[in-house]
């Protein structure tokens, strides 16, 4: 037995567990920072989504915007206002879209229409489009459900 | 190094911690073929602290409210980064604590570790053991998923059965006459605060006890051979612990915790549904007893027995008169082969029937 | 005197007969409620306590109108707009001249007795409004109120009318709606038939009765050969394929050339509209086959706990399509059809992709996973050797 190599192997070993104990530290303390770090513009509960910016849409047009899993649909009104829906049609779940025309949301499914107030004009829709709530923030235009 | 030999000096000149650190040098583990059952208890605390940390971090994120609470936990699992692993070594680590609590509690009873001095350390173990299953009862509700809620409404259900503090008790888990999103508000209380607390207290006695008595040797190992307990068992102890920690996160990744859907109330109940594996020898017993024993109601009986069983594990130290005087009995033996083999099989039984309806 | 208005009502309360029936229901009569009472349409004169004089025919008293009256009776003030306007302006003023037209009324004008009069739909006391919703004429309630005569073989014999309309609508995506789920707005009895006016919509006449809600399927079969082919051939449109009363909700199945598709009944194989049946039926497989395919990987990887909101989103659209190109299965052609298919087509293939992509960020995360576990086993080599180290016999110059 060698002294010397008895003491490069007890270095060895501990610079092994010194090593390792730290190592272990980073792969334990790295994903708990990456958890800690706030998740961007994300809330667990989609009540609020920015949907679009102020002067994006003009007069008479619209967009349909995720909210949620879900579409939704902002219209600009030939009178000037800001409307938000439930771009999910309530006959069968088709997406609807806005008809410049008409002035009205038209699912090109099944020809269902409703006015811009959400209601059914015409067509095999059984319900009313749900409809959300419009709020500027500055340059967003801020869509959310109505608060259950 | 230089810094922590300062620091050690700076804390021994002005507290004890000689007396401390002497406690754990001279302390020794007694070395025989059972030595092997002595690492579980250990085991048992690191998951303890797993749960500690990684609860404490899920709460950063869940909110214990009706409207949220799935949607917080889908958010914790999807959004947030690590979220997944965080609450997948959560829910896995919860079943590894009672398991390994479970092994802890049988090696200690066979081994007869109860017998004095040692009562209070049994007693303060077997209290520390229902406190792990009150935790994993109400934290198995917090993601609010279907399963969990139903499963919430039929074991509340259970201690209604229970004359005259039934229904008092039921109301008070409930927080009225039925599982509601009041429930979830309770739940969570009893979960990150009540239960913890309780848990921590208790940890900490039996953690002295063990330090103060030293490990307790079984009746029928004669010799003196033994260990300290620093550093040759605390390093053993160490290897488990990393063992524990890599089975941990190898379920957690493979196995990663689901969220099934979230639980409306008004739904009827879906069928299949079952409590935790640990809670299922007793949903087992109470499907398989009779309507009614003796004139009285099946269900209050099995309720009745269960609770008579709590309380004798808990009086163990004291039942077990032979191992007082320092003799075994082949009596006790048997009764606690009996009782296993019956919890083990129940439980068997019941997840083979779960997976062959 | 408004006391003495009441001489009818308090006399025939008394009464131990069927008479004192009409008091116990007038309460919700529209008709009362509004100030009109039992001699607006019997009579007399109320305001005497003597029952000669209130019931004497002198002073208009006609008692129980005869059932061949009841109509014209009706109609002296529904069908005048100047009295109507002064109880309720917003009521139509025709239902008189279109009873004559319907059905009900070319054969009471011939003088049969199984017919319907107004009495009949509502009731001849305690009439309530159509928005009332223990109304007869109320929607949901409309289907059982034909029902009472159009499910009676004894009446319908006579006409050589058949008796399972009823069950038939019951039955039906319409019926279902209605009675089942109560959407007032699903078609009933009246909305194909009309009220007052009812009739057979007649052959050409029922692609517009269904048009009433189903404009683009109609549009479309309008723009379709099968316009000119149901017109030369006198086939009533909409009914070859859906039925009248017991129209089923449509499977994919009713198209192509399997054993239960319609098209074939008509179209020989080998011929032209065969092969579009087949070809649109192949379309709305193939989406409908990418679309399982997404949907399921896409639910799959969410249940790992991977965000799958993106996804989502994307088999939303691409089951957009494919109900929308069910619809224009109705312009029976796989030109028009295809462009929708392939956009629904594409959106699966998003979704899919997106999912994969979560599935190989699932996986990725495994590789962590053995880092970690190299570490740890590494830690545990380590220990262990230091246990070794420990407890070895130390040599005894060592010391």
């Amino acid at each position: 037995m060698c002294p010397k190599q008895f003491l490069t192997r007890r270095a060895f070993l501990r610079s092994l567990l010194k090593g390792g104990v730290l190592a272990l530290l980073g792969a334990t303390l790295y994903p708990i920072l990456r958890y800690l770090y706030p998740v961007k513009g994300a809330e667990s509960v989609v009540t609020s989504v920015a949907a679009a910016k102020v002067d994006e849409l003009a007069v008479n047009t619209a967009k349909i915007f995720r909210f949620g899993n879900r579409p939704g649909m902002l219209v600009h009104t030939p009178q000037g206002e800001l409307k938000a829906f439930s771009a999910v049609c309530t006959h069968l779940n088709c997406t609807v879209q806005y008809d410049e025309d008409a002035s009205v949301i038209w699912c090109a499914c099944h020809n269902g229409k409703f006015d811009l107030n959400g209601q059914v004009i015409s067509g095999p829709p059984p319900k009313p489009l749900e409809s959300y709530q419009v709020n500027v923030r500055g340059d967003d235009v801020i869509v959310s459900k109505a608060s259950v | 190094m230089k810094l922590f030999a300062g620091l050690r000096a700076f804390f021994r000149e002005r507290y004890q911690l000689g007396a401390l650190a002497d406690l754990a040098t001279h302390k020794t583990v007694p070395l025989h073929r059972h030595t092997f059952w002595y690492y579980w208890g250990g085991m048992t605390l690191l998951l303890i602290g797993i749960q500690f940390a990684s609860g404490v971090l899920l709460l950063l994120y869940y909110r214990p409210s009706a409207q949220e609470a799935f949607e917080s936990v889908r958010f914790i699992m999807t959004k947030v980064q690590f979220g997944w692993l965080v609450r997948s070594v959560h829910a896995w680590a919860a079943h590894l604590v009672i398991f390994c609590a479970m092994i802890h509690l049988a090696s200690t009873f066979f081994l007869k570790a109860y017998r004095p001095p040692r009562e209070l350390t049994w007693v303060t173990g077997v209290l520390l053991f229902f406190v792990l299953l009150g935790l994993g009862f109400t934290g198995y509700l917090l993601p609010r998923n279907t399963l969990a809620f139903f499963a919430t409404k039929v074991g509340t259900e259970i201690a209604g059965v229970v004359p005259i503090v039934g229904p008092i008790v039921q109301m008070m888990l409930r927080g009225g006459s039925d599982v509601t999103d009041v429930t979830l508000t309770r739940f969570f209380w009893l979960h990150i605060a009540v239960l913890p607390l309780a848990l921590l207290g208790v940890v900490g006695l039996h953690l002295v006890m063990i330090q103060l008595q030293g490990m307790s040797k079984p009746l029928s190992v004669k010799t003196d051979r033994a260990m300290p307990f620093f550093p040759h068992f605390f390093l053993r102890d160490l290897v488990g612990w990393a063992v524990v920690l890599g089975v941990v996160l190898c379920i957690s990744v493979y196995w990663p915790a689901t969220l099934g859907t979230k639980a409306d109330p008004f739904a009827p109940t879906p069928a299949g549904i079952a409590p935790e594996w640990y809670f299922l020898w007793m949903f087992q017993t109470l499907k398989l007893f009779p309507s009614h024993v003796l004139g009285l109601e099946g269900e209050l009986v099995a309720v009745a027995l269960t609770g008579v069983a709590g309380l004798v594990v808990l009086l163990v130290p004291w039942l077990d008169r032979p191992a007082r005087q320092g003799r075994t009995h082949w009596l006790v033996w048997a009764a606690g082969l009996i009782g296993m083999t019956y919890v083990v099989g129940m439980t068997g039984y019941a997840l083979w029937i779960g997976h062959h309806p | 005197m408004a006391e003495a208005e009441e001489s009818c009502v308090e006399c025939h309360r008394q009464i131990e007969t069927s008479a004192v029936s009409p008091t116990q229901v007038m309460d919700h009569d529209v008709h009362m409620q509004r100030g009109l009472s039992c001699s607006a349409c019997h009579g007399g004169d109320p305001t005497s306590m003597d029952p000669t004089v209130a019931m004497d025919s002198a002073k208009g008293f006609i008692g129980r109108p005869a059932r061949a009256d009841i109509p014209q009776l009706c109609a002296r003030c529904h069908a005048d707009p100047a009295t109507m306007r002064k109880y309720n302006p917003n009521l139509p003023t025709d239902q008189y001249a279109k009873y004559l037209t319907s059905q009900h009324g070319k054969r009471f004008s011939a003088g049969d007795a199984d017919v319907p009069v107004c009495t009949s739909c509502h009731e001849a006391h305690g009439i309530r409004s159509k928005k009332d919703p223990n109304a007869p004429v109320y929607p949901t309630n409309i289907p059982g109120t034909c029902a009472t005569c159009h499910t009676d073989a004894s009446i319908m014999d006579r006409h050589g009318l058949p008796v399972k309309q009823h069950w038939e609508y019951s039955q039906s995506v319409h019926g279902q709606a209605l009675l089942f789920r109560g959407d007032r707005s699903a078609p009933h009895c009246a909305s194909c038939h009309g009220s007052h006016e009812a009739a057979r919509p007649g052959t050409i006449a029922i692609g517009n009765v269904c048009a009433q809600c189903h404009a683009l399927t109609r549009d479309l079969f309008a723009k379709s050969p099968h316009k000119a082919a149901h017109e030369a051939l006198g086939l009533p449109e909409c009914e070859v394929c859906h039925g009248n009363h017991l129209i089923r909700k449509p499977t994919d199945d009713l198209l192509g050339i399997g054993p239960n598709a319609l098209c074939v009944q008509c179209h020989e194989p080998g011929s032209q509209g065969y092969v579009t049946a087949q070809r649109m039926r192949e379309a709305i497989e193939r989406l409908k086959t990418q679309l399982a395919d997404s949907e399921g990987i896409v639910k799959h990887v969410a249940q790992l706990g991977m965000d799958m909101g993106d996804a989502e989103f994307e088999v939303h659209e691409a089951s957009t399509k494919l109900t929308q190109a069910r619809t224009y299965v109705h312009s029976f052609s796989d030109e028009a059809m295809e462009p929708i298919v392939e956009e629904g087509v594409q959106h699966a293939r998003v979704a899919k992709q997106q999912g994969e992509q979560g599935l190989r960020e699932f996986h990725f995360r495994r590789q962590g996973l053995w880092i970690t576990l190299l570490i740890v086993g590494l830690l545990i080599i380590g220990l262990l050797l230091l246990i070794r180290e420990i407890e070895r016999p130390r040599p005894p110059d060592a010391s």
